[in-house]
């Protein structure tokens, strides 16, 4: 089942196979992704780079199961999601992947509790035990003390910890975060970063999109990306200082 | 555990309805309009159609009532002085139509006459009715003390007469009743019974009893009384000769009432000069009744489901709203991993809490409505279990039918795009 640019082992999470996404603009296509293989290592921390259009975004969505592949496959944790229908989609995100955005994308009428406990509610968890381990998670995340506050109560970077501890409730395989640090000052951005290696370091496999090079240095394989093809791969050795 | 579910799901239903007060209020207010004024509608209509069927449970389906009255010649003339009117039925049509028709079971003579009555102090007017035993067996009332009218009260031609408990406590308070001797017009008469009367105070003409009757045997009544009754009005005296006031006839089959009745209209027209008498049928009247209630209650049953389809249009309204609102929301719960089916539950359940809250308030409106049209118009309503449960029902449906539209909008949201809707 080994493909061009990628081989299959035990320790792959993620593997896209010469993947392909063009989209109809019109009488116009636009290949967003123009035929993509490579693998991600479970545990690994990656960054994917590339100027706006370069198909960053396209590349999320699909890794992210929020979108589908004109062509070429996609394995998530050992199973081939290309061809699945939409709730089927929708139960892969649920039990394996988290999702931190530029923008928090916190539920403003629901309190901080609550929106750690979303994805809980969907895995059908019990009341009791989802506020228990939404509150567990606050804590981690350093907002213990906050629980009952809504999102327009917190600041930016109490939001994001919201957002994280929200993405880490169903102990996913894989957090992406787009742009995570988009919307924060640097002193903020760089302690979310932080808690994003402290999770990494805990054995979860992260992919960031970002433009931001300070934030992608962290990364330990940054992947550019380039009119819809990986233009190169570097890797944490490559970075040299 | 499922029913935790639900309750929870419910109950995230109502928390986001709280969040916009009084918008929810506003759009529960179609569904309370709509559902009050369906249940006030039901027990309206319910309480019409029972008071028609009570009515004539008292009339007596078989029963055909022939009533003397003034001619409309006779109604120019009567106002002249020292003029007598003569008319009505007579002796002879009772006996007549006692014996020409075979279908005939029973029927009673009927002589009415406004009488003063005296038990020592204690006074008030009676409505004496002059009839046969026969009368208890038209107008079935339950025997409260001592006895009926009897045979042999009219064979021996006895002065005695059966009181109705309104008219019993009145002339005779604690008195012992049974045996004693009340004064009616000039003549003293012995008490002998006790029956209810279900007739009210004013006297309907639809219902043969009134609570004031005192009945006496038919050929005392004559003897005492006579014929010939003095009206006093503000022109003067007004003198009138009846001989008998009413017939009712009872016929053996409820199909053979019209034919019966029909019988009786010819006989009498052979014999009246002047149409002073009025063949009614209790029947006929129902039916009639019945074809008007349903016309009503077709008629303002259209109004309320009317109004309940716009309220069921002012949630979807609001709804659709809702959905563009936030279609953020829809796009994380999809990128956390909410199915399709899931978004649709949601905004179905919220749909169906407000139009069910509004039910529930509207029953109560709806309930309230019928309790005021009973006080100030004295209309009877009945509220039933099928006039409260339907209401409810249908709110629930409304919530449904028209929460789906802008639910399964809600559900096709694309979550890339609501993601990054503003």
């Amino acid at each position: 089942m080994a493909g061009a640019g990628a081989s299959s082992n035990d320790r792959e999470i993620l593997r896209l196979e010469d993947a392909c996404k063009i989209y109809q603009m019109g009488t116009e296509q636009v290949r967003a992704l123009a035929g993509i293989s490579v693998s991600f290592e479970k545990g690994s921390f990656w960054a994917i780079m590339g100027p706006s259009g370069s198909g960053k975004s396209t590349m999320m969505n699909i890794l992210g199961c929020l979108d589908r592949l004109t062509s070429g496959s996609y394995h998530l944790a050992g199973r081939d999601v290309s061809q699945l229908d939409d709730d089927s989609l929708s139960e892969f995100r649920l039990r394996y992947l988290g999702f931190i955005f530029q923008s928090f994308n916190l539920i403003p009428q629901l309190t901080v509790q609550r929106n750690i406990e979303l994805p809980l509610y969907y895995l059908g968890w019990e009341a009791r035990q989802s506020a228990e381990r939404a509150r567990e998670l606050a804590e981690e995340v350093g907002l213990g003390d906050r629980v009952g506050h809504r999102p327009t109560e917190l600041s930016g970077g109490q939001m994001q910890r919201v957002a994280i501890a929200r993405a880490l409730a169903n102990d996913p395989q894989v957090i992406f975060a787009d742009e995570p640090t988009g919307n924060l000052d640097s002193a903020t951005g760089e302690q979310i970063l932080e808690l994003l290696i402290k999770l990494n370091e805990a054995g979860k496999t992260i992919i960031i999109v970002t433009h931001e090079a300070s934030i992608a240095k962290h990364a330990q394989k940054r992947l550019h990306m380039l009119d819809g093809l990986i233009d190169r791969i570097e890797g944490k050795s490559d970075d040299a200082d | 555990m499922m029913q935790t579910k639900i309750a929870r799901n419910i109950w995230l239903g109502i928390e986001n309805l709280l969040l916009h007060k009084l918008r929810s209020f506003l759009t529960m207010l179609g569904v309370v309009f709509g559902v009050g004024s369906v249940v006030a509608m039901l027990s309206v209509g319910e309480g019409a159609s029972k008071e028609a069927l009570e009515q004539i449970r008292k009339l007596g389906s078989n029963n055909i009532i022939i009533s003397s009255k003034k001619s409309a010649e006779e109604e120019a003339t009567s106002t002249q002085h020292s003029h007598m009117s003569i008319y009505g039925l007579t002796y002879e049509d009772y006996h007549r139509a006692s014996e020409s028709f075979k279908d005939i079971e029973h029927a009673v003579p009927v002589k009415l006459m406004r009488k003063d009555s005296r038990l020592r102090e204690r006074a008030m007017e009676l409505r004496v009715v002059g009839t046969t035993p026969t009368w208890f067996r038209l107008v079935p009332r339950e025997l409260i003390a001592g006895r009926r009218l009897q045979q042999s009260d009219l064979d021996k031609q006895a002065p005695v007469v059966v009181l109705t408990e309104h008219g019993a406590r009145k002339l005779l308070a604690t008195e012992s009743t049974i045996g004693q001797t009340v004064r009616i017009g000039g003549s003293q008469f012995r008490v002998v019974g006790i029956v209810k009367s279900e007739g009210g105070q004013a006297g309907s003409i639809q219902i043969p009893d009134q609570e004031i009757d005192a009945y006496i045997p038919i050929d005392v009544a004559r003897v005492y009384f006579g014929d010939i009754f003095t009206k006093r009005t503000s022109g003067g005296d007004e003198r009138e000769k009846v001989e008998l006031h009413q017939m009712i006839v009872q016929v053996n089959n409820e199909s053979k009432v019209e034919a019966v009745a029909e019988g009786i209209r010819r006989m009498l027209e052979q014999f009246h000069k002047k149409e002073d008498y009025k063949v009614s049928i209790p029947l006929a009247l129902r039916k009639q009744r019945e074809a008007t209630k349903r016309t009503f209650n077709i008629v303002l049953g259209s109004i309320a489901g009317i109004s309940l389809l716009v309220g069921g249009i002012g949630i979807m309204n609001i709804m659709l709203a809702s959905v563009t609102e936030r279609t953020r929301e829809i796009g994380i719960r999809r990128a956390i991993g909410a199915k399709r089916r899931q978004i649709v539950y949601q905004f179905l359940i919220e749909t169906v809490v407000l139009s069910t809250i509004g039910g529930i308030i509207g029953l109560g409106v709806g309930a309230l409505i019928p309790l005021l049209i009973t006080y100030f118009s004295g209309m009877v309503t009945v509220m039933t279990w099928k006039g409260v449960l339907l209401p409810l029902l249908i709110s629930m449906t409304i919530g449904i039918l028209f929460g789906l539209y802008p639910a399964i909008n809600a559900a096709k949201v694309d979550p890339i795009v609501a993601l990054r809707h503003e």
